[in-house]
């Protein structure tokens, strides 16, 4: 039994090494990004908007189908050429080249950026694991212990993203950024030493239930961020639409971000994907509390944010489908969303007295 | 900026676009209505199913369900509300008034759901006819400008145009379109599921507040405290409950009948570290029967595992402990021995309460009296000084009593609390230096009344668990109306209605000039793609034509357009 005991601290402390290391590598991965950042503003195109008021040349142009001579004359046709054209209304505006501004410097140091992020993401894993090793069980069962596991499923998201060739480099900074903010938290301020869980924790909706939630909550936060970065970016090419020229390093950094349309559709994106796993994710919690308290649903504050949550994002896809409300009125309501979904996670469990109160908070 | 993006489109489409959901059309909400009751009433209805008055419900839902989750709440902890109130002089009468202690039962609360439920109704209803009417038509015919369309495609073949068109219409319906030849073009439209999940969403959640109020006003809940190993059993009428309550329409004929005893509970708690004394298990091992008279069976009842019988559920509340006690009187007669429960004070199970000896004893002089006795346990005491548990187990159980003589005050017709003494109408047992009689016992030990009045002993120690008897209708249905609810929902975020047109015309060179383009509801990264694997496969059906300068087939492809 003591030998049992002595292996499991063993482990619990090889998870806070390795849970350290992690924020080591991810603080290199954030001043590898800064500079990418920097590097970046050296390219014109960070500083000029020409390409905003030029017309979307691919797009009104006549189409075309290619016909190769390879060698011996025969003819090999290419497939016909898709052309695109964005909703009529919408600002004809080509997405950014990204952080790097396009110069191969930046790229080099966005591409030791992410090389660091992935090898702080493997050592987190590695914290994680060893943490639920150490107590046999689903590494969330308190809030440090959920934290950890948050700020690696985050990572893993846009991990899976920029694996799937979805441009989201410009996401880098402000995750890494993110996660070390989490992490600090999480050590600091949250930490408890590794422990069993209390019975009212004994269930395998306790797997199911939370690893959605922290799922979901990752997605959103991508969500989130994309969302904030299109109202900035929105309000830049309105103002330079407006004939107005921004600062230098506004213009800098707006220019290599994806353009207004293009957050505003990955942030949409991302959030109806996750909108369904959430609403999975509260009938799950309902269902466990029927077995654990013995009714479905009972307002406790943690429950009652969840509901709003998903309320809000409820709002926000019906903004998106109702005239008058899309763009920034929709972004505001998924900001709001994801803030309660933050508030839900944070405030609820340090401020509120629920019946969802964690063993050391 | 909104409303000329619409126009545009529909300028640019005309019918193409129409249809593509069964969403409401906007009235600009200026819009006044037409005179009269008839026409206000109208206006109001539309109104209040409008997308946009849906949006300020749906808002209004998430905000109005805030101030509950912060403030405290009647239905969840009465006690803090009472806190609360005593906290709170000014505030308190303001919340009374607008229900903020009980809000989600509140008026302004409900009457939120209700309308945005109704607007729910008033919504499904036209858009299933709407639908219904969609999926009988058949999807309209190419726009007259096909290039403008978000994704766009076209070549030059030498097939003649039929043959494209016949190919097209046999890709389109091969690959689940619903196609058919319209004029010189081929319309085809996928993804009805989009809607038909879109309706089942929406339709669930009336199911589901349905099944919720159901729930609601049929259930029975009660309470029932009950110590193991003593024989009690339980058996499921009114009268058994401790505590009960019933939803509105309960009719307490629909108790079920079965019937339980708590054999046993077993309590383990954490031994060393710095969450010594967290609870790791607990269990309530019981004997119960199905029916009236059905056979006995045994089970475990644990918090997140309630025993289910016949639909009624026995979920595990709480549980204490109750020392066993027995009182002599003078004449060495046992006239009690009762397993008495305590409430538990803190998480290490220091308990509190009373014994009450109501009948049976009298005092030397043969006087009929009742006895009461105050009493306070510890499962582990620190060893001399405070009564406070070291742990909730029971390492080292002591029982402090301390006696009084008289009437209990029982008969008064009050309620009385079962863990309190009133001790008004009581005289205090004397010890040797004329103070309240107490004493601290372990198992096994006795303290004498004094002047030969008897004795009362600590035999032993039993744990009680507490459990909440429900029986709830309509679970069956929230549930089918919850995975209703995610599939919908899954059907219409992922799947994509969208339309494909293939117009194949004969230009001015003689070849066949083929156009293909595409329309989603939004737009998509997924709609070109699909076109392209659309006009892959239609191309090798129909190749391209030898080339011509390019100048040159671009005005073909504009020229073909009349
Ligand atoms: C009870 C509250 C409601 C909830 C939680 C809710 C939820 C949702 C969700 C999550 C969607 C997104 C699906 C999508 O984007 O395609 C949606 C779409 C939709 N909802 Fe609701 N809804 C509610 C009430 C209503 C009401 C009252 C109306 C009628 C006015 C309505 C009309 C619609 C329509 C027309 C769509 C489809 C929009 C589109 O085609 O994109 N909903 N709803």
């Amino acid at each position: 039994m003591n030998l049992a005991a002595g292996t499991n601290e063993n482990l619990a402390h090889m998870s806070n090494v390795l849970i350290y290391s992690a924020m080591a590598i991810y603080m290199l991965a954030f001043f590898a990004h800064i500079a990418e950042w920097t590097f970046g503003a050296r390219s014109k195109v960070g500083r000029t908007a020409a390409a905003l008021t030029a017309p979307a040349a691919a797009t009104a142009s006549a189409p075309k189908v290619q016909v190769k001579k390879a060698g011996g004359g025969t003819a090999v046709l290419e497939r016909p050429k898709i052309v695109t054209r964005s909703a009529a209304g919408s600002r004809d505006v080509p997405d950014g080249p990204g952080a790097a501004g396009g110069t191969e410097q930046g790229d080099l140091y966005g591409r030791i950026a992410i090389s660091l992020t992935v090898l702080g993401f493997l050592l987190a894993v590695g914290g994680v694991v060893t943490r639920a090793t150490s107590v046999q069980r689903a590494p969330w069962g308190n809030m440090y212990e959920f934290s950890i596991t948050f700020s690696t499923v985050v990572v893993a998201a846009y991990l899976v993203l920029l694996a799937t060739k979805v441009k989201v480099r410009w996401l880098g900074l402000p995750l890494v950024t993110a996660v070390l903010l989490d992490l600090g938290i999480a050590t600091t301020v949250l930490y408890t030493s590794s422990d069993q869980l209390v019975p009212a924790l004994h269930s395998y909706w306790l797997w199911i239930h939370v690893s959605c939630a922290i799922i979901c909550g990752a997605t959103f936060f991508i969500g989130g961020a994309g969302t904030l970065l299109y109202l900035f970016r929105d309000n830049y090419e309105a103002k330079v639409a407006a004939g107005k020229q921004p600062g230098a390093t506004m213009t800098s950094v707006m220019e290599r971000l994806p353009s207004a349309a293009s957050l505003d559709k990955f942030s949409y994106r991302i959030n109806a994907a996750v909108f369904p796993l959430w609403t999975f994710t509260i009938i799950a919690g309902a269902i466990w509390a029927g077995d654990a308290w013995g009714r479905y649903w009972g307002w406790d504050p943690k429950e009652t944010w969840s509901f709003i949550t998903w309320v809000v994002y409820a709002c926000y896809l019906h903004a998106r489908a109702t005239a008058g409300w899309k763009g920034r009125k929709a972004a505001y309501l998924a900001l709001f969303a994801f803030g309660c979904w933050i508030w839900n996670y944070y405030g609820v469990n340090i401020f509120i007295n629920g019946k969802h109160s964690y063993a050391g908070v | 900026m909104s409303e000329t993006e619409t126009k545009t489109t529909e300028d640019d489409l005309g019918a193409a676009g129409s249809q593509l959901s069964t969403a409401p059309r906007e009235e600009s909400p200026s819009s006044l209505p037409a005179m009269g009751v008839f026409g206000w009433i109208r206006w109001f209805w539309r109104q209040l199913t409008s997308m946009r008055v849906a949006l300020l419900l749906l808002l209004l839902l998430s905000l109005g369900a805030i101030p509950g989750s912060l403030i405290p709440q009647a239905s969840i902890d009465q006690n803090k509300v009472d806190l609360f109130k005593s906290a709170h002089s000014f505030l308190t009468p303001i919340y009374e008034k607008i229900g903020m202690f009980h809000v989600y039962s509140s008026v302004w609360f409900s009457a939120i759901y209700i309308l945005l439920f109704i607007s729910l109704v008033g919504c499904i209803v036209p858009r299933t006819w709407t639908f219904v009417g969609q999926l009988r038509s058949r999807p309209p015919g190419a726009p007259r400008n096909l290039a403008r369309l978000p994704a766009y495609t076209t070549w030059r073949t030498e097939s003649s145009p039929e043959q494209v068109r016949e190919a097209a219409l046999a890709m389109m319906r091969k690959r689940r379109f619903r196609a058919h030849t319209a004029g010189d073009a081929v319309a085809a439209e996928k993804g009805y599921l989009r809607e038909t999940g879109n309706l089942l969403f929406h339709i669930a959640l009336i199911v589901l507040l349905l099944a919720f109020a159901a729930g609601q006003l049929w259930k029975s809940e009660g309470g029932k405290l009950m110590v193991e190993d003593t024989g009690d059993g339980f058996s499921n009428t009114l009268s058994q409950y401790d505590d009960f309550k019933p939803g509105t329409l309960f009719d307490s004929d629909e108790l079920k009948p079965f019937s339980f005893t708590l054999d046993q509970f077993v309590g383990t708690y954490e031994r060393t570290g710095p969450n010594r004394g967290t609870p790791r298990k607990y269990e309530a091992h019981v004997t119960y029967s199905k029916g009236v008279d059905g056979k006995d069976q045994k089970g475990v009842i644990k918090v997140n595992e309630p025993l289910i019988v016949d639909g009624t559920k026995v979920y595990l509340i709480s549980h204490g402990y109750a020392p066993v006690v027995s009182v002599k009187d003078g004449s060495g007669k046992e006239i009690y021995r009762e397993a008495v429960p305590l409430l538990p004070l803190d998480s290490n199970v220091t308990s509190t309460g009373a014994i009450k000896v109501m009948d049976g004893y009298k005092d030397p002089k043969g006087k009929k009296e009742q006895l009461g006795f105050n009493a306070m346990f510890v499962p582990t005491f620190k060893g001399h000084g405070t009564m406070m548990s070291q742990y909730p187990g029971l390492d080292f159980p002591v029982l402090a009593l301390s006696g009084y003589h008289g009437s209990l005050g029982v008969d008064a017709g009050l309620p009385q609390s079962v863990y309190q003494l009133d001790s008004s109408k009581m005289t205090k047992f004397k010890d040797s230096k004329g103070d309240l009689l107490k004493k601290l016992l372990l198992p096994g030990e006795t303290m004498k009344l004094p002047n030969g009045a008897g004795s009362i002993q600590f035999v032993g120690v039993k744990q009680w668990a507490s459990f909440q008897i429900s029986q709830q209708p309509g679970n069956d249905f929230a549930l089918i109306g919850a995975i209703t609810a995610i599939l919908g929902l899954a059907g219409s975020l992922f799947i994509q209605r969208r339309r494909v047109w293939v117009r194949a015309v004969r230009g001015e060179d003689g070849t066949t000039v083929v156009e293909m383009a595409g329309l989603g509801r939004s737009e998509s990264a997924k709609l070109p793609e699909e076109l392209g694997r659309l006009a892959e496969t239609l191309h090798s059906v129909a190749p391209s034509a030898p080339a011509v300068p390019s100048n040159e087939s671009a005005e073909t492809a504009e020229g073909a357009e009349k």
